[in-house]
């Protein structure tokens, strides 16, 4: 073991030295401050992040089973930034008389599912993407039944954890399927061992579904809407962005790197599963009243047109991914901003409660519009250009009618984040919420979610550095 | 900074200094100062044009601007104008600056109302500079999306409905036209490896057929929802109903010919073809719109209604004439997008004022305005009779371009649709003499009516920079036509060179 072999193992190796220090420092911090573990531990990962972007070897580890490369490196960085902002979101949160207890445990838990999915991600053999994943949604599990005097975070815990353990039960019985036929399990070796057979293609189809579990594909989404709904609206926004987002590109570096042969057979597979995932998540999100359960039925909408920029197999499709992944991060946790910011000052979570938000919050109102309006595609926010390029995508190989179905599903998505924008801006209300001003880490959290919003999509080069770091089928 | 982005930057600098103030008296100044700016702007871009092509400059598009923005796809901020996109630039400055007018008095929010509707004008004046489909298609959608806060907030009626009507129908036309523009992007190089958004350079190619068959009714149905094409008119009347004035003038005034203008830069100029080979289709549905709209006006009792249903039909008469593919019919085409703009935003400030001192926009509620307040019923009758084709007004000099230009049209099927659509003049009448009837003639039916004020200055000032541009193009419409006819014609020499017909 070299230093090199250290700097290629450098994200995960900081994330466990950042966990196990945030650990060691809770014992011997001073219990009436116990708040300020969280500004700790949030500095100790914005080091991280940024260090993360320095310049660093790649290459293989472990005779391969651990990779490195620019591209992979390139996705933990968007799941850092994504996460440090949940980090910064859920101070607030964490200040609360109930959580004091326990936020070194809050830290620790997300750093080690960060860890997780930074092994899956940079994964070379699918032992290593096993226990990646596991990692990475069963502290999560915990984390979500972290108010577990209520009912319905621990119901939230218990079910992720049971459909997680039934996917990854599934997944592993399509994983040895393919051993069985390939006797290997290195990416590579599969690569070129795999071929077309029906057994083959039914062990790709056994790994797929235990994917779309993780990525909340339909129908594979049911738990979805009541894990989000009882966790804690940080988790919520955690799993529904860096899980989702992690399992995407993983699920896009396997498609594209282990299954390139059966390319036609995971094309059609995309195309049914994105057309189901897009129109049922868009017409139960019409439905929905609680804000979390929209925005997990919105999310099941979102993973829907990511897999468009999968079908294609392309070199622009993992840039239009990466590119969305990381619009997505800004524009979904500005709008759980506003939500977690709303429930914490109020306790109220539900569409109708906004009503006429915009006469005593017009900060709050303007960020939630923004991000919706960034989720729906709608110019010139970062939105529209990440779902530009996820359709010249898909556009570029021909999947021409798979296009229209996915523009024709994001007017029905933009008729419910209306219904949103409706209610803060138009409908009047007897008593609205109060007004409030949230404290420091919410509006940094903001200003971070708005600037990315904004200038995302404008500043050109963060696309053409992504499309750099892409490669195709 | 060139000539042409200033035209979007000044918008937005702007609605920049309107974030910045506190006072409301203040807003509406700045907002009038800054659409002001952009009016007397558009007459230096008149002056420029027009001074450019006395000298020789006989370029397809001028003060051409272009950046490249998104290397890998290709796809820049190109600007440039020819004489058609100068003339909606001046329309559109215009009806934006006396819409500004018109809404002098709105209650609520003022400083939000000026910004949304500034940034709609953003999207517009956005639109009509760009040559790149990227960013034209990146303005067409800023400029739909704040109709819904402007209807939705400070509208009237069922607006809740009626803003996200028309907010999901547009949306749903810009739907089909991404498919299109993607189609054009991924055909507009022959050999796959420059593909381009550029509208000059897609234009050099010729799209294959088959996709050409795919991609133009997408692009065309796309624009044609803004341009209210049957089936898809039906945002419009809700739309036009219960938006506030100003916004009904600039929707009516200048977003729908964001849909001729499309259909007709985009749609039909990249892919004559398949335009040529499948007009029959949508001649026989814009005629429909026209026809439709026409009767639908009749039957209305509200003011807003009438005008909504005659925009329908007008606006189906701008696609209608784009569908011919000739000089005369398509310049009549682009002189009808303008003096229907002018008209209808005139008819709009007037409806807008009238109903701020009736407050009732049932035709049946009023009677004999003309001796209360004689200003504005004067306008409203010029405004009529440009409507129904006055000669002497912008109109007539429409109208009879069209029909002209369509009637050359060597197929006999082509002909006869000529003469269906030429009856919308007579039906035309019927509804805008009916109304002038009615509301402005006769006795005041209402005693609470015999004390109306007449116009004010903010209103007057409106109106009349309406009303003289109305005059303008119908005494003199040649110099307008000329300067849409030179740029005529080099499409016109692509669409005969592809389509002997």
């Amino acid at each position: 073991m070299s230093l090199g072999t250290f700097l290629i193992m450098r994200h995960e190796l900081l994330l466990i030295a950042a966990a196990l220090i945030v650990l060691i420092a809770e014992i011997f911090w001073n219990p009436d401050k116990k708040s300020s573990i969280s500004l700790f531990s949030i500095i100790l990962f914005g080091v991280i992040t940024i260090i993360g972007f320095l310049p660093s070897p790649a290459g293989p580890l472990f005779g391969g089973m651990y990779v490195s490369s620019g591209t992979r490196l390139l996705m933990k960085n968007i799941l850092n930034i994504g996460a440090l902002i949940v980090f910064i979101q859920s101070v607030t949160w964490l200040k609360k008389e109930e959580n004091s207890e326990k936020i070194s445990e809050y830290f620790l838990l997300l750093i080690s599912t960060l860890v997780g999915m930074n092994f899956m991600i940079s994964a070379g053999h699918f032992l290593i993407f096993y226990i990646g994943i596991e990692l990475a949604i069963i502290p999560i599990a915990a984390l979500a039944a972290y108010d577990r005097y209520k009912n319905k975070s621990a119901e939230a815990g218990i079910k992720l954890i049971l459909t997680s353990a039934l996917s990854s039960g599934v997944m592993l019985y399509g994983l040895s399927m393919i051993y069985g036929t390939t006797g290997t399990m290195y990416f590579s070796e599969v690569a070129s061992l795999f071929g077309n057979t029906s057994l083959q293609i039914l062990g790709f189809i056994f790994f797929f579904a235990g994917m779309a579990f993780k990525i909340s594909i339909v129908p594979f989404h049911l738990w979805t809407a009541d894990v989000y709904e009882g966790s804690p609206v940080n988790i919520t926004s955690y799993l529904s962005v860096i899980s989702k987002g992690a399992a995407i590109f993983i699920l896009m570096i396997i498609l594209f790197k282990v299954f390139p042969i059966i390319m036609g057979t995971w094309q059609k597979t995309i195309f049914v599963t994105s057309v189901l995932t897009m129109t049922i998540g868009n017409l139960f999100a019409i439905r929905q009243q609680n804000l979390k359960r929209f925005l997990a039925f919105s999310s099941i909408s979102q993973a829907g047109y990511i897999l468009l920029g999968l079908i294609g197999g392309n070199q622009l499709g993992m840039a239009s991914v990466m590119y969305y992944i990381l619009v997505y991060i800004f524009s979904n946790l500005g709008a759980f901003g506003v939500v977690t910011a709303i429930s914490n000052a109020t306790g109220k979570e539900n569409i109708d409660d906004y009503n006429g938000l915009y006469q005593t919050n017009p900060k709050l109102s303007l960020i939630m519009t923004l991000a919706l309006f960034s989720l729906a595609g709608i110019p010139p926010v970062a939105g529209f250009f990440g779902k530009f390029f996820l359709f010249t995508a898909a556009a570029q190989q021909g999947f021409y009618l798979l296009v229209l179905i996915a523009v024709l599903n994001t007017i029905v998505s933009l008729f419910y984040y209306l219904l949103v924008v409706k209610a803060m801006f138009i409908s009047k209300n007897e008593n609205p919420i109060g007004s409030f001003r949230s404290d420091f880490s919410a509006r940094f959290a903001f200003g971070i979610c708005v600037a990315g919003i904004v200038v995302t999509g404008f500043a050109s080069v963060i696309f053409e550095a992504i499309k750099n770091l892409s490669f195709g089928v | 900074m060139d000539i042409l982005s200033l035209f979007v930057v000044i918008p937005v600098l702007t609605i920049t200094a309107i974030l910045l103030l506190k006072d409301t008296r203040q807003v509406r100044l700045v907002s009038a100062f800054g659409m002001g700016l952009q009016l007397l702007m558009a007459a230096v871009l008149v002056y420029l044009y027009l001074s450019a092509r006395h000298a020789g400059n006989i370029d397809e598009m001028l003060f051409v601007k272009d950046y490249l923005w998104f290397k890998s796809l290709n796809i820049h901020y190109a600007v440039g104008v020819d004489g058609i996109s100068v003339a909606m630039i001046s329309l559109t400055s215009l009806v934006v600056f006396a819409g500004i007018f018109a809404s002098w008095e709105v209650e609520i929010l003022k400083k939000e109302f000026f910004i949304s509707l500034i940034l709609l004008a953003t999207g517009v004046f956005g639109f009509f500079i760009s040559i790149d489909l990227f960013t034209m298609f990146l303005f067409y959608e800023l400029a739909v999306i704040p109709m819904y806060l402007l209807i939705g907030i400070w509208g009237s009626g069922p607006k809740e409905y009626s803003a996200m009507k028309l907010t999901l129908m547009l949306m749903g036309g810009s739907a089909l036209l991404l498919v299109g523009l993607l189609g054009i992007y991924f055909n507009s190089s022959p050999d796959k490896n420059q593909l381009t958004f550029n509208i000059l350079e897609i234009s050099k190619v010729v799209i294959p057929l088959p996709a050409q068959r795919m991609f133009f009714p997408l692009t065309f149905m796309g624009f044609g929802v803004l341009g209210a094409l049957f089936p898809f008119h039906t945002w419009s009347p809700d739309g036009h109903a219960s938006a506030p004035t100003a916004v009904s003038m600039l929707h009516a005034g200048v977003l729908m010919k964001l849909g001729g203008y499309g259909a007709f830069r985009v749609a039909i100029f990249l892919m004559p073809e398949a335009a040529h080979e499948l007009s029959w289709i949508f001649i026989i549905l814009t005629s429909i719109s026209v026809i439709y709209g026409a009767f639908g006006a009749i039957a209305q009792k509200d003011l807003k209604y009438i005008n909504a249903y005659s925009s329908v039909s007008h606006c189906g008469l701008v696609l209608f004439a784009v569908l011919m593919m000739n000089q005369t019919a398509m310049t009549g085409a682009i002189i009808q997008m303008i003096s229907h703009g002018l008209m209808t935003a005139l008819f709009f400030g007037l409806i807008g004022m009238i109903y701020g001192r009736t407050h009732t926009r049932m035709i049946s509620e009023m009677g004999g305005l003309m001796k209360v307040i004689p200003f504005l019923s004067v306008c409203y009758v010029i405004a009529g009779l440009a409507s129904l084709g006055l000669p002497g007004l912008s109109g007539f000099v429409a109208e009879m371009t069209i029909f002209v230009g369509a009637f050359q049209h060597p197929e006999l099927f082509y002909r006869i649709v000529t003469i269906i659509v030429v009856s919308s003049i007579v039906i035309t009448a019927v509804y805008i003499l009916r109304v002038i009837a009615i509301l402005l003639l006769g006795p005041t039916t209402n005693e609470h009516f015999e004390h109306l004020p007449d116009a004010k200055w903010f209103e007057k000032i409106s109106v009349i920079t309406l009303i003289g541009s109305v005059a303008a193009i119908g005494l003199a419409p040649f110099w307008l036509s000329t300067m849409i006819g030179t740029s005529m014609h080099p499409i016109i020499e692509r669409i005969l060179a592809l389509n002997p017909f």
